[in-house]
């Protein structure tokens, strides 16, 4: 699937820094449409600094911001998403109490009629919503339920075909599987090659390796705010990322940590 | 997933989808935020029936009674059960029907009384920008300092029940005003607001056409409009429908000015009806407003409810004040019976909701 075409959307030699405090620096990363990119990072890695300036929450400090070949400068998350760039947190933006094809349309509410009779176009709400989700494969129940009844997965999934039928580009994934379990990280994983298959640049920030592994086509590992490394999923084999991620020699250094104590707490528990 | 399309001999016939249970209509009917209401009005009706049968509860006059009863309340209520969805309170919605009373009055009352001698509908007007505006300031303090608003409209139900006292009594020395029949413009206003229809020789105030077309327009615009579905987001998760472009300042201001309006128009009513007004006109009714709208199936908390449940929250509190008036029973045990109806009815709503939810 990896093309050759050009980047979608691409970040060149990006920092930020908050004061004295250097959150990225000289960081480059890009995605191509119809391909997934996946950020992986341990915690303080800058993954939440680095999805605030590709959703255009924060402006880099220096480096470059380019979406479709030519450079932008945001000046707040609204012009990303009128180019099409969105972005899906993890809190999600749903309001649980409301029902599925009410959140799916809040703020961009279908009308028919003209004047004061303008009236919420429910019907094609609903049936849109029915067809989107099942375009993503995924088969709502019944748009009328509330998302407070559906699971994290499902409210992860409504939140994608969302941004889909928006007409997103380029896809911005917060930690979409952080919160869940593995069934439905699974679930999750699978509209997330279903974004892909439809055209879309899907940017996945995750800190987990098994689950980029599976879906990405090249992976951009964070450390400590800078670029670790950048691979193709052809050069990089599973096993190799799991112990970049974690840092080799730091985990190795850790593991022996854990094992001198819990061979200090077996002594005491001995005496 | 999408294995239950796919072509699979052996299967057992295609269920349309295996997590979908059939839902029963009554299961369905369960979900709305009103039924707690109707139910309650059915059973309060068969209760006062059962109970008051000797004093005629169940004839024409009584239920003309219950009806023009519950006309004024259920117009405050419907408006104030659209605020409470989306999220927010007003406990200034009396004294701003006594405000909007007295403008009315003091605008029209004859120069030589200390009135301004205006006629009526000039003053009406003015009564109706007043209220607006009370509306729109509440809303606006709301939202500019942050504040919770039952903390801000606590503050303004004070604020205007004083100007309304204070203004008067400046002007006029009086804090009763009347002879409103013998101003210009009267008749139009008598037909609108405070004429009755005669049905099987009970007398049925206009008010309950007010009321219902009210709570029609109101549930039209929360289920079947883009503001409705802004309202509802409003009060579900302010921050989450901003995040999708909901203007929810907007929607909270025009909600506050919308039961301000529903405060104008009672008071307007009233006003007519009575000829007249009085500085205390209103006092306490925006408790009976939130009790039947809470007793309607609306949540305290925002998001969830409906103006459908206001009417008949209406509906049951101007059942149990007729009824315990025409049964004789001691006018003083109404205020127990109502906080009692009040728990219990919060209590059968929950309950209704869970079920609803787990479904």
């Amino acid at each position: 699937m990896s093309g050759n075409g050009t980047p979608l959307l691409e970040i060149r030699n990006v920092s930020k820094y908050f004061g004295s405090v250097i959150a990225l620096e000289d960081v480059s990363a890009f995605v191509r449409a119809g391909e997934v990119t996946c950020l992986l990072g341990d915690n303080g890695a800058g993954k939440s600094t680095l999805i605030k300036v590709l959703s255009g929450v924060h402006k880099p400090t220096k480096g470059q911001y380019l979406f479709d070949g030519k450079e932008y400068n945001f000046n707040s998350p609204r012009d990303a998403l009128e180019l099409g760039i969105a972005t899906v947190y993890q809190d999600l933006a749903m309001i649980p109490l409301m029902s599925v094809w009410r959140n799916f349309f809040l703020g961009s509410e279908p009308t028919r009629g003209w004047g004061p009779f303008k009236s919420y176009d429910a019907e094609f709400a609903k049936q849109t919503t029915k067809e989107e989700m099942a375009k993503m494969g995924i088969d709502i129940r019944d748009p009328d339920q509330t998302v407070g009844t559906l699971s994290g997965g499902e409210r992860q999934s409504v939140a994608i075909a969302r941004a889909v039928y928006f007409g997103a580009k380029v896809l911005i994934l917060d930690e979409p599987t952080a919160a869940l379990g593995v069934k439905q990280a699974g679930v999750v994983l699978k509209y997330i090659l279903q974004a892909r298959n439809r055209g879309i640049g899907v940017i996945f920030i995750t800190h987990n390796p098994h689950h980029a592994y599976p879906v990405a086509d090249h992976f951009v590992i964070l450390r400590r705010g800078q670029v670790y490394g950048d691979y193709t999923k052809a050069e990089l084999p599973l096993e190799q990322l799991v112990q970049m991620m974690a840092g080799g020699a730091d985990l190795e250094a850790l593991q022996h940590e854990l094992e001198a104590a819990s061979r200090e707490a077996e002594l005491k528990d001995n005496n | 997933m999408a294995t239950d399309t796919a072509p699979a001999p052996a299967a057992p016939p295609p269920a349309s989808d295996e997590r979908l249970r059939e839902v029963s209509q009554l299961s369905r009917l369960l979900s709305r935020p009103e039924l707690g209401a109707v139910v309650g009005a059915v059973l309060v009706w068969v209760f006062f029936a059962i109970v008051a049968f000797d004093n005629n509860f169940i004839s024409w006059a009584t239920t003309a009674a219950i009806l023009n009863r519950a006309a004024p309340l259920g117009i405050l209520a419907v408006a104030v059960a659209m605020l409470m969805i989306g999220g927010e309170f007003d406990l200034s919605i009396g004294s701003i029907v006594g405000f909007a009373g007295m403008t009315i009055m003091v605008l029209s009352f004859p120069t030589e009384g200390g009135g301004f001698g205006w006629s009526l509908w000039p003053a009406v007007v003015a009564a109706l920008v007043i209220a607006l505006l009370t509306g729109w300031f509440n809303g606006y303090l709301v939202i500019m300092t942050k504040l919770p608003s039952f903390i801000i409209t606590l503050a303004t139900l004070f604020i205007f029940r004083g100007l309304t006292i204070a203004l008067t009594r400046l002007r006029t020395n009086r804090t009763q005003l009347g002879n409103l029949d013998e101003v210009e413009g009267f008749a139009l206003a008598d037909t609108l607001f405070a004429s009755q229809l005669e049905v099987f020789g009970a007398r049925f105030r206009v008010a309950i056409l007010w009321w219902i077309g009210m709570a029609a327009l109101a549930t039209w615009v929360l289920l079947r409009t883009k503001q409705g579905n802004w309202i509802f987001g409003a009060g579900g998760d302010a921050n989450a429908a901003r995040s999708v472009g909901v203007p929810v300042n907007k929607v909270k201001i025009a909600l506050f000015m919308t039961t301000a309006f529903a405060g104008f128009l009672v008071a307007l009513i009233q006003a007519v009806q009575f000829t007249g007004a009085d500085t205390l006109r209103g006092f306490q009714q925006e408790f009976d407003a939130i009790i039947a709208v809470v007793v309607g199936g609306t949540l305290l908390t925002g998001g969830y409810g409906s103006a459908i449940g206001a009417l008949f929250g209406a509906l049951i509190f101007a059942m149990v004040q007729q009824g315990i008036i025409i049964t004789g029973v001691d006018g003083d045990w109404f205020q127990v019976f109502v906080g009692t109806v009040l728990v219990v009815a919060v209590i059968f709503n929950n309950f209704v909701r869970q079920k609803a939810a787990q479904r």
